[in-house]
């Protein structure tokens, strides 16, 4: 096994806002009935949070768990734990109807901080990005100008970024392109 | 002439001298003209010309409805046609070129049109260029092309130079319109804790107000505006953009705001335009109204004017377009010109009021003024070539006889005002005819409506009809507020500003001047300046049974040019109306349609130009696939290499080299793009018998079965491997194109009529790398690498196993696309490029090359092999292509099962797919059709068949193809025809389609 290498190996571009490549990170897509005590256990036990309820994220030190459907999570773990977590969550979900794999090289991931961030992601996603409207916590599954993303603003005011990971130029280029630094907007 | 005045000119600074040229002529300005205003200084009249008669054309409004100073703006790469010469702020080195004339803007041959003018009567293209039919395309379309088209086309060799971008905002209440009705509905919505959003076209707030008069709250209008802009820039809800047009209302709330950032100040780094994107619970109108010509002959000549307009040059940027005015109105608010002209120290040598009884207290002021007012008079005709000269006066009341004639070099009209309802009416706004201010308004009672069946949009101020300034800010008072209660906010006690103004007479309609003006008069009367639409063409149409009003505007062209009627429409309509003998409301009027003035390509864009025009998906291994020759082929969205080009070598060497070598050594093929989908669940067996043809439910685990997917219809829609992973899960390969369409089209059918099955799917396509490992030395490479048991004993043909392969985590299937031996193997994405770069290392002594798109073509047809896309095409079933094998007669149903019953389905007289060989070895052109005996009712030959897949097979050195033909299966041998485009008719037999190892070891060594 060599190094495993993200898609855009760490780029960065700083304009209105810093877009940044975050590197790969352990995900795990979960789709079973949210409501179920076994899987908010698993949940827990694989994350260290409780399930979220739609459109949030909750966030924990080593990872997390994001609302993606009415019976999908998406779940952040440390890269190199995504298959023991993986097979300790097929286990505890063995007596229900759940399904857990690993997509963590599916997906590139940005990290989009400073103060024009706000402003760059409003450039290509059809969300409401004031500070009354998206807060702490948010996660949102979008369209990022003609591709498909998900994010979420952390408490440090960063949003994280996920998309597909054949698609992560086009993002970092779409990102760095929306934050031109002569493009402030002015209004967050 | 018209000239700059001493004084006046509130937007200007003339301590801020500005150089510009105009068809190559260099003239100054100020800072805060617009390129009309400067023009106008320079004595500059004549603008362009007309677009059919090519008749020199001036500036007759100030604003966005400007329909004749069209300019071409800057040059080369920032070169952009049709600018209205009013809506375009005046920067340094401004370069504008007129329009529609050749050679020169003072000499223009295409004027002789205008002589003809008589021969070009409404409809004169659907009369004229029907007969003979040749003639349209050697002598009519050649003309028309080299005289129509306002502006000429940039450059199609030069790239914009400017950037452009989206912005997304959300806001309670979107209020349309910086005048005051604006500001003071901004304020009453902002009041109650709403989120507003405020935005103004032009530069500056306050719309019309400054230069009309009166006084709001005690204090010049100016005054007021500039309290009201400060409280509105301290209030935190809410957001405040200039030079940002409302263009486009949509449904839901949804509304375009193109802001023009850059315009004034080009070559600013940073966006040009920025096109606001923008959901509003309710949106404010307050987007003003738009002053009416006088229908009279000669209301074209240049100097004749919009009353409004023309005090708009005086207040705005104190220019005088005439010393000699004549002002003539149906309405009191033409009297502010002639006062404000009088007091600027102009000559107004006569104000001619169509009215019998004239006008009210500002028709006395003018008198007092000792300007000469006349009741009842009108004009009769305004003479003069690219300037007024003269001006025949008449009685309004008939038809233009006892002209008196004055000496005169400008003409400001005034045919009332019509509010600009265009934003109110883009999403289904409805309109009620206003009979005492003779226009259309907005009814209030029939909104455009929103999800929940309530209004969503408010028209405030003059745009709802209210004229004067008290009205007008009573009017938006309460729409403001109520914008705010529909957006759910509680109501706060907005209260409207005290003004005072003066008092204004009842306005006359006015539709033709005079009143029966004899037909020579009403040929030189325009309605559409910028199409040269007149009276006559309007009336002649109603004559030839043209009575509804969008019928008359597609025939005339009324409206239909850049300006789309802004000046136009209520005067045309009016003169169909009265023409038909019907009320005006009856006749209607045409669509509004958004934009509200032309917004630029670019905006509309965005973002998506160069590099980020299309997403490209790449896969782990694209960078040394670009680097090591990669012809790129767009396959959806990703880039596959066709082939992997040698210096010294052409594409198709490379493809042929590539097949050899695969069948000889040993290929690689990125095959990372295939879909990948996980079916999970204890319903998931039954599941996936519906989804495939055959029987997949009893696949064992660790082996692989190639499967059919058929619409509902019946039809092909995609193939791949099944691997069968554990008691409850299957995995999906499915075509490159198809893995996002096939997710889908599983969580369709599971979430619309199986929603009770246990069944989820996920689609991990992007998370593995996929190596295809193809030869006859494969089993050698990955055993030099070392790791898990590839024998064939261990691993034997159509079965998968996980494992490791030189240190990588992997899961190994014995697959084969090609009929060679063949693995594919699948690694973490992110370890893709690692696990390429082995193979090829270890791959060396075994003759390893990577191979393309075309190469796998290539070797699947010579082995028979369907491709999705070419052998099918939504038409094709799968018992068309031979593989009835694959379809279970045991199953009692599965998606297509039904449709492939029918008749026509199973009937056997359809065509088939069979293998093609040329008699001569020569490779069959792509698509090209068999012909049988006999013609079709067209006089066309019958077709019999036709090519899906044709190569040159450098195993067999010849050409080979694959086609559907007519009861193919049964016509083997036979020699059949197809003609080439090239004008060969090629001659191929009919074969089994199977040209290479047809009892298929070589897979299964």
């Amino acid at each position: 096994m060599s190094d495993p290498v993200s898609a855009l190996n760490g780029a960065a571009f700083s304009g209105i806002a810093t877009v940044e490549e975050a590197g790969l990170a352990g995900m795990i897509t979960l789709r079973g009935d949210l409501g179920s005590k076994g899987l908010g256990a698993a949940v827990k036990a694989a994350t260290g949070v409780d399930i979220p309820t739609a459109n949030k994220v909750a966030l924990s030190d080593e990872g997390g768990a994001a609302w993606m459907s009415p019976d999908e999570l998406l779940l952040m773990v440390p890269y190199t734990e995504v298959e023991g977590k993986l097979a300790a969550l097929t286990e505890a979900l063995a007596g229900e109807h759940a399904l857990a794999v690993n997509v963590s090289d599916a997906r590139a991931v940005f990290r989009l901080s400073g103060d024009g961030a706000r402003e760059t992601l409003a450039k290509v996603c059809p969300v409401d990005l004031s500070a009354e409207a998206f807060v702490a916590g948010q996660f949102r599954r979008t369209r990022m100008a003609q591709v498909a993303a998900a994010f979420w603003l952390d408490e440090g005011g960063v949003f994280t970024i996920v998309c597909f990971r054949s698609v992560a130029d086009y993002v970092f280029n779409l990102l760095s392109n929306a934050a031109h630094p002569h493009s402030k907007v002015g209004v967050y | 002439m018209s000239t700059r005045l001493a004084k006046q000119g509130r937007l200007i600074d003339r301590s801020q001298p500005i150089e510009f040229t105009f068809n190559g002529a260099r003239m100054s300005g100020y800072e805060g003209d617009t390129l009309a205003s400067a023009l106008l200084a320079n004595d500059q009249m004549m603008m362009g010309r007309s677009f059919k008669y090519h008749r020199p054309r001036g500036v007759v409004a100030s604003g966005a409805e400007e329909p004749n100073a069209l300019v071409g703006l800057g040059n080369g790469d920032r070169f952009e046609p049709n600018q209205r010469a009013t809506t375009t702020e005046l920067f340094g080195g401004l370069s504008a070129q007129s329009q529609n004339h050749w050679p020169s803007l003072d000499f223009d041959v295409g004027a002789i049109n205008a002589k003809l003018s008589r021969f070009l009567p409404a409809g004169f293209y659907y009369k004229m260029f029907m007969y003979p039919r040749s003639f349209w395309k050697h002598v009519y379309e050649p003309i028309i092309r080299k005289s129509a088209g306002l502006g000429k086309a940039p450059d199609k060799d030069l790239i914009d130079a400017d950037h452009y971008e989206h912005f997304y905002f959300f806001a309670d209440v979107l209020v349309v319109g910086g005048g005051i009705a604006g500001l003071q509905a901004a304020k009453a919505a902002a009041l109650s804790g709403a989120k507003v959003l405020l935005i103004e076209q032009t530069a500056n707030w306050g719309g019309r107000a400054p230069v009309d008069g009166g006084t709001i709250d005690g204090t010049d209008p100016e005054a007021w505006i500039e309290q009201t802009l400060a409280e509105l820039a301290a209030m935190d809800n809410v957001t405040l953009r200039n030079r940002c047009m409302g263009a486009g209302v949509y449904d839901h709330g949804y509304a375009l705001g193109y802001e023009r950032l850059s315009d004034h100040t080009p070559g600013e780094p940073g966006p040009r335009h920025r096109l606001w994107r923008i959901r509003a619970s309710q949106i404010v109108t307050a987007t003003g109204a738009i002053e009416r010509p006088l229908s009279f002959a000669g209301n074209d000549v240049p100097g004749v004017m919009l009353a409004g307009a023309m005090r708009d040059y005086v207040v705005n940027w104190g220019v005088t377009p005439g010393q000699r005015v004549v002002v003539v109105t149906n309405n009191d608010d033409a009297y502010r010109t002639a006062i404000t002209l009088h007091k600027a120290g102009v000559e107004v040598v006569r104000i001619l009021d169509a009215r019998p009884a004239g006008g009210g207290a500002l028709m006395e002021e003018a008198r007092q003024l000792g300007i000469r007012v006349e009741p009842g008079r009108a004009i009769a005709k305004v003479t003069g070539g690219k300037r007024v000269t003269k001006v025949a006066i008449c009685a309004q009341d008939g038809e233009g006889g006892a002209q008196e004639d004055i000496a005169a070099d400008a003409v400001a009209m005034s045919g009332g005002w019509s509010p600009v309802v265009h934003l109110w009416s883009h999403c289904g706004g409805k309109l009620i005819w206003d009979d005492a201010q003779a226009h259309f308004r907005p009814d209030a009672t029939r909104p455009p409506l929103g999800d929940n069946g309530a209004g969503f949009v408010i028209a405030a101020g003059s745009a709802n009809g209210a004229m004067d300034l008290s009205g007008v800010l009573a009017d938006a008072t309460a729409a403001g507020s109520a914008a705010a209660v529909a957006a759910g906010f509680a109501a706060k006690d907005a209260t409207a500003p005290v003004t005072s103004e003066n008092e204004e007479a009842p306005m006359l309609p006015v539709w033709l001047m005079p009143a029966k003006a004899d037909i020579k008069l009403r040929m030189k009367t325009w309605l559409d300046y910028q199409n040269d639409v007149k009276v006559s063409d309007v009336q002649l149409a109603a004559r030839e049974g043209y009575e509804s009003v969008e019928h008359t505007k597609r025939y005339t062209t009324l409206g239909m040019a850049t300006d789309q009627g802004k000046l136009s429409n209520i005067n045309g309509l009016a003169v169909l109306a009265d023409t038909l003998g019907a009320k005006i409301p009856q006749v209607g009027t045409t669509t509004f349609r958004p934009p509200y003035t032309p917004i630029s390509m670019g905006a509309i864009g965005g973002e998506a130009r160069g590099e980020i025009f299309q997403p490209i998906r790449k896969t782990p291994m694209h960078d040394w696939h670009q680097a090591n020759g990669a012809d790129w082929e767009p396959v959806g969205q990703w880039r596959r290499a066709y082939a992997f080009v040698g210096s010294n070598e052409t594409v198709e060497q490379a493809v042929a080299r590539e097949v050899i070598n695969t069948r000889e050594n040993l290929g690689l093929l990125d095959a990372s793009t295939l879909g990948k989908l996980i079916v999970k669940g204890a319903d998931a067996g039954r599941f996936m018998d519906m989804m495939y043809t055959n029987m997949m439910s009893n696949l064992k685990i660790g082996k692989c079965r190639y499967g059919l997917m058929c619409s509902e219809n019946g039809f092909l829609i995609d193939d791949g491997v099944v691997a069968r992973i554990d008691e409850d899960t299957w995995l999906c390969h499915t075509t490159t194109g198809g893995a996002e369409r096939i997710h889908g089209h599983m969580e369709e059918w599971l979430q619309t009529e199986w929603w009770d099955w246990n069944v989820y799917v996920a689609n991990i396509t992007e998370q593995l790398a996929q190596v295809a490992v193809v030869g006859p030395n494969a089993r050698k490479v990955l055993e030099k690498l070392g790791g898990m048991d590839v024998s064939k004993e261990a691993l034997p043909f159509m079965e998968w196993r996980d494992g490791q392969i030189g240190g990588f985590d992997c899961r190994a299937y014995r697959i084969s696309f090609s009929g060679e031996l063949s693995y594919e193997i699948a690694v973490p994405a992110s370890q893709g490029q690692a696990f390429w770069t082995a193979l090829m290392e270890a791959g060396k002594e075994f003759g390893v090359m990577p191979y393309g798109t075309e190469c796998l073509h290539i070797l699947r047809a010579e082995k028979g092999f369907i491709m999705i896309g070419d052998e099918s095409d939504g038409t094709v079933i799968p018992q068309d292509l031979g593989l009835s094998w694959a379809i279970s007669k045991k199953k009692d149903d599965f998606l297509g099962k039904r449709a492939q019953l029918r008749s026509h389905m199973a009937d056997p007289d359809r065509w088939q797919l069979v293998g093609l060989e040329t008699v001569d070895g020569s490779v069959l052109p792509d698509g090209a059709y068999a012909t049988g005996n006999g013609v079709n009712a067209n006089g066309q030959r019958n077709v019999i068949g036709r090519v899906t897949s044709t190569y040159h097979s450098p195993t067999m050195n010849k050409g080979i193809a694959m086609g559907l033909v007519h009861n193919g299966r049964k016509r083997m041998d036979e020699v059949i025809e197809f003609p080439g485009t090239d004008g060969t008719i090629y001659k191929a037999k009919i074969v089994d389609q199977v040209f290479y190892d047809k009892e298929g070891e070589k897979q299964n060594v």
